[in-house]
């Protein structure tokens, strides 16, 4: 198998603008392998979002080279785009559940999407709701739920379909100290399996929790590698992708 | 799963069910299923009149094109008679004369009176004055064409010179037109209608676009195609359509009955000819079908083409 086989993601010299501001993002470079764990850090407005964003295909670059699952993400052809976020799972840093649909629906949304029928749907979602605490509250609709329990909808909507890479900004960022440390469990299961996990967060404390993450550390839109090793890892992550937590 | 399950999960998936909840269905809807049944009612009534026109002219079409009138215009009644008789006798022998007649006097006197009173009557001083010509009716199993006329006139010139031969289809020419034209009007219309149908689901679709963005945004992310995206729309826009449809139809078919019942009564020959037959009506029962295939398309090719805009 070779490197590009290998890894899940690459980005070479990305760069990304909004108009004709300046760039939020600056020459970032690194290599995600599968079933590895990050935490993508840095201070508010370090670009951690505008970085997730390219990672969940919601924007394309202003310059540089990304690629995914072994396609380039730049060049690719826009009707290939729904296949490739089908293998993404993603955590909004402001939930971004379908308002007028209930927590039930809201999760089933991509095994919908993805065009599983009803039969398989129902108790998937049913158990996923009820392994977040929210089985009681499958029927209720967004706007009748606290910050925490959309936050825990919106995780389950983006574990739903196991998928190959989960992105997360911010995903504990509304609940208590008990459920943060849950939910991390549950990325953590699902990196076990073989998910690719990133995890945008500002909470040092949530970094000591997962022993064998990695962690990128963006500083004004600049990718911290002092040492080239998120650019140019060695072929394994656990051989050490990035600073170990 | 069995085969007929299959394929009602297929047309359940076409029709976009399965993702009919994404987008509310209320916002989509709103005032479309009465601008379409205001459509759709105006263009079957707009067919209808085409429909009416276009039976009018072809049966009084087919009814006056094998039709010729003979005129005797001779002042000597005895003449004029004489030579009448010698002009049907001639024409008698013609194989592809259907029928033929002698326009009766009083028949003629009922003709000319609007314009003469009613005072001329054979034998009295005002009919002396004003010679009124015999009139021939005769009808052909074919269509009269110029060259016919042409060629009768100069086979009647040897037994009645004061004959004078006209088709009856040319003098009614210009109402032939004048159908014609609104025949024309009444296309024109349904199409203008058709095209300001399309032109309000667009706007539509495009209005439920712009209030589902964040919706359609998130189903992107999640990895939905245009296509499904597509099919919501389409679906809600084909409910739409059904219900204003019928709706216009019915409302239609009202007006076109009612309007039917006033010009029965007139007891008008050439506008008894426009009633509508069966077929017209299986015309016009398929508007609405055709309403709902131009809203549907309509609405797929604004979502697709607005979807394709955004990555």
């Amino acid at each position: 198998m070779t490197a590009v086989e290998e890894e899940i993601v690459h980005f070479d010299n990305v760069g990304l603008r909004y108009g004709t501001d300046r760039e939020v993002l600056s020459d970032v470079s690194f290599t995600l392998f599968p079933g590895s764990f990050y935490f993508l850090t840095g201070a508010s407005g370090a670009g951690k979002t505008s970085l997730l964003k390219l990672l969940y295909l919601a924007q394309r670059p202003s310059r540089g080279m990304i690629r995914m699952f072994g396609a380039d993400a730049i060049t690719l052809p826009r009707d290939r785009l729904p296949g490739m976020r089908r293998r993404l799972g993603v955590v909004f840093q402001d939930f971004r559940l379908v308002p007028h649909l209930s927590a039930f629906d809201n999760v089933a949304l991509p095994l919908r999407v993805a065009g599983a029928a009803e039969r398989d749907i129902e108790r998937p979602v049913a158990d996923m709701l009820e392994w977040v605490g929210l089985s009681d509250r499958m029927h209720a609709r967004p706007a009748s739920l606290s910050g925490g329990e959309q936050q825990r909808v919106a995780i389950a909507r983006a574990v739903i379909a196991r998928p190959d890479m989960l992105v997360a900004d911010e995903p504990t960022g509304n609940v208590d100290p008990d459920m943060a440390v849950k939910l991390l469990r549950l990325f953590e299961a699902l990196n076990r399996l073989g998910t690719t996990v990133v995890v945008a967060t500002h909470d040092v404390h949530l970094l000591k929790k997962v022993p064998d993450s990695l962690i990128m550390r963006l500083d004004k839109g600049r990718l911290s590698d002092p040492t080239g090793a998120l650019r140019y890892p060695p072929r394994r992550p656990s051989a050490g992708g990035g600073a170990k937590a | 799963m069995t085969v007929p399950g299959r394929w009602r999960e297929r047309l359940r998936a076409f029709g976009g069910a399965e993702q009919a909840g994404l987008v509310p269905q209320g916002r989509l809807s709103g005032p479309m299923p009465w601008v379409i049944a205001i459509m759709v009612a105006l263009t079957v009534i707009a067919a209808a009149a085409g429909l009416g026109l276009r039976n009018v002219a072809s049966a009084s079409a087919e009814e006056l094109e094998g039709g010729v009138t003979i005129q005797i215009v001779e002042a000597r009644p005895e003449v004029r008679d004489a030579q009448a008789r010698a002009a049907m006798e001639k024409l008698r022998a013609r194989p592809e004369l259907v029928a033929m007649r002698l326009v009766p006097q009083s028949e003629v006197d009922s003709l000319i009176e609007p314009w003469l009173g009613g005072e001329i009557e054979a034998g009295n001083a005002a009919a002396d004055a004003i010679p009124v010509p015999a009139l021939i009716d005769a009808r052909f199993a074919r269509a009269v064409t110029p060259a016919d006329v042409a060629r009768l006139q100069a086979d009647l010139r040897a037994v009645a010179p004061a004959a004078r031969v006209d088709a009856q289809s040319s003098w009614l020419r210009p109402v032939f037109a004048a159908l014609a034209s609104l025949q024309w009007l009444a296309i024109a219309l349904v199409a203008l209608l058709a095209m300001a149908l399309a032109a309000a689901v667009l706007l539509a679709a495009r209005s439920a676009l712009g209030t589902n963005r964040d919706t359609i945004e998130i189903v992107h992310l999640l990895g939905g195609t245009d296509a499904q995206i597509a099919r919501v729309f389409q679906r809600s826009i084909a409910v739409d359509a059904a219900g204003g449809g019928a709706v216009g139809l019915a409302l239609a078919a009202l007006v076109i009955l009612a309007l039917g019942r006033q010009f029965a009564s007139l007891g008008a020959g050439m506008v008894d000819q426009g009633a509508l037959g069966l077929t017209d009506w299986a015309v016009l029962a398929c508007i609405p079908l055709l309403a709902i295939g131009l809203a549907v398309v309509t609405a797929r090719l604004t979502v697709m083409h607005t979807l394709r805009k955004m990555l």
